[in-house]
């Protein structure tokens, strides 16, 4: 029993519980999110998807650790998540890359600052650059990329950091269809190859219905859990199969069915 | 068009105003009859004479280089300690609210005290001499490497700094991986921005009774009525500056090599 390895995996690999959120701006309180629990466990695929406004990249800006908690506790194998950490990496949508840096510098940025000798390095960047199919553009600068291969080095840079869960925040909603279609494949591969766990931020049901093991619907005002439910569908998934619109239909009901009765009101 | 006949037009495009400009300054002395006003060529054989000698053969024959060296000297003895302090100054400014709230104001205040008019003080401090020339120089150049450096590193995108956060890099590190690159495109627009304010500079610095530099060659051909070596001088200025600047763009374009829309 005192084995750390056994203790650990005991532990969800995250247990958010009765988190709430309230922002103050100027004289007036926002509530982001009331008293949202959610336990996801090491390698699952988790979609949150909701209206904007419900608070899913909040939830996901506190598991990454830039936010606090207003109240509730956020634990990632039972310790409490304190700030951000290599071992929770962030994909934003707007890749936040550094822009000095070269394809290969940027994946090798995180390992970098853990001191490792230059041929650790260097075998690291190149790893994970080939990962990402990105080679032959190591030497790139970010502002010679497409948006497409931007979000790769992204993804690239925090696995390179051992990460064990990917947060995603519309990491793909900047891209046009056709590289967003070629990047929900390649992350498939690559969570299927890693086992890494990903919670992915999304307002595409379709998106959400095509990658995730688990969909979390969330509503607005305040942000909280409208719903949690698992993707019946075996995988690879084809959008077009009738299944797969069947569960479509079913999610899009869920996320409708809180905005009819306000717009009704409203009018 | 072939690329010859192209770059023809494009060099002669860059020609036609300064050609244009000489004829009719030749045009309006000869036309007024002044002779306050050199011709460009009267100019001309000045600059030939400051530079080769041979022509006039007086105390300011063949002194070009001299008096080029001791301003080249104080300008970038100026530059480097306004760069030297400001950058480090507006990296803090930027970042830490102590050191802004502590030193922003004073700055603010100071600013609009147009820098010839520390000329008097300037020559108390350090007296008669070329550290008078460099200190007004320090001047002219700090507040705009000092501002500009501000303002880059408060421009720096937060998610930078929680991206950085986030794959272990903090404090000290963090300063010099990513405010500092981060905000090198400003820190650059300071450089050059002070850079110019420093060959303004050094002519009034250097008329206040230094024996040797191109602000003083300026103020000694004004005393002897002589246009001919004032419009020398300032060629030799404006060149020395023009030149000067293209040494620090070159700098920039290689140092942001990352950044094209900061290429200049």
């Amino acid at each position: 029993m005192s084995d750390p390895e056994l203790h650990r995996s005991a532990k969800p690999t995250l247990a958010i519980k009765g988190v709430s959120k309230r922002f103050s701006m100027g004289d007036q309180t926002v509530e982001a999110l009331r008293d949202v629990s959610l336990t996801i466990n090491k390698g699952e695929f988790v979609c949150l998807i909701g209206a904007s406004g419900c608070g899913k990249s909040t939830l996901l800006r506190i598991v990454a650790g830039f936010e606090t908690v207003t109240s509730g506790t956020i634990e990632m194998y039972g310790t409490p998540i304190a700030g951000p950490g290599p071992e929770r990496g962030m994909v934003f949508q707007d890749y936040a890359l550094f822009p000095w840096l070269t394809v290969r510098q940027n994946i090798g940025f995180g390992p970098r600052q853990r001191g490792l000798p230059k041929a650790n390095l260097d075998e690291i960047a190149r790893r994970y650059t080939d990962m990402v199919g990105l080679t032959r553009f190591a030497d790139y600068y970010p502002s010679q990329l497409s948006g497409g291969m931007k979000q790769r080095v992204a993804i690239a840079r925090v696995l390179a950091n051992d990460c064990e869960v990917l947060l995603m925040d519309e990491p793909f909603g900047a891209l046009d269809a056709l590289t967003r279609e070629k990047l929900q494949q390649e992350l498939l591969e690559i969570w299927e190859r890693t086992k890494v766990t990903v919670i992915f931020v999304t307002h595409s049901v379709e998106e959400a219905v095509l990658l995730s093991d688990r969909v979390v619907v969330m509503t607005a005002g305040p942000g909280r859990i409208e719903h949690d439910g698992r993707i019946p569908l075996a995988r690879p998934r084809e959008v077009s199969a009738i299944d797969f619109n069947q569960v479509r239909r079913e999610i899009t009901q869920r996320l409708t069915s809180h905005l009819t009765p306000s717009v009704a009101a409203a009018a | 068009m072939t690329r010859t006949t192209g770059r023809l037009v494009d060099v002669a495009k860059t020609l036609l105003v300064p050609v244009v400009f000489v004829l009719a300054w030749h045009a309006a002395v000869k036309l007024t009859g002044t002779r306050l006003i050199p011709t460009p060529r009267e100019v001309g054989v000045m600059l030939w004479d400051f530079t080769f000698g041979g022509v006039y053969d007086d105390a300011f024959s063949k002194t070009i280089f001299v008096h080029f060296w001791a301003s080249v000297k104080r300008v970038y003895a100026g530059f480097f300690l306004a760069a030297a302090v400001g950058v480090p100054l507006g990296l803090l400014i930027g970042r830490v609210k102590l050191i802004r709230e502590l030193v922003d104001p004073t700055l603010q205040l100071l600013r609009p005290v147009p820098v010839t008019a520390w000329l008097p003080l300037s020559m108390i401090f350090f007296g008669l001499g070329p550290n008078a020339a460099i200190f007004l120089v320090f001047l002219g150049a700090f507040y705009p490497i000092v501002l500009n450096t501000t303002f880059g590193v408060r421009s720096v995108d937060a998610k930078l700094f929680e991206a950085a956060n986030m794959l272990g890099c903090n404090g000290s590190s963090l300063f010099r991986q990513v405010v500092l690159p981060a905000a090198m495109p400003s820190i650059f627009n300071g450089l050059r921005l002070g850079h110019g304010f420093s060959w303004i500079l050094i002519v009034v610095g250097e008329m206040t009774g230094v024996p040797q530099g191109l602000g003083a060659v300026i103020m000694d051909a004004r005393m002897l009525s002589r246009a001919d070596l004032v419009i020398s001088g300032m060629i030799v200025i404006g060149l020395a500056g023009f030149f000067s600047d293209r040494l620090i763009v070159a700098v920039n374009n290689r140092l942001l090599a990352w950044s094209p829309q900061h290429r200049v």
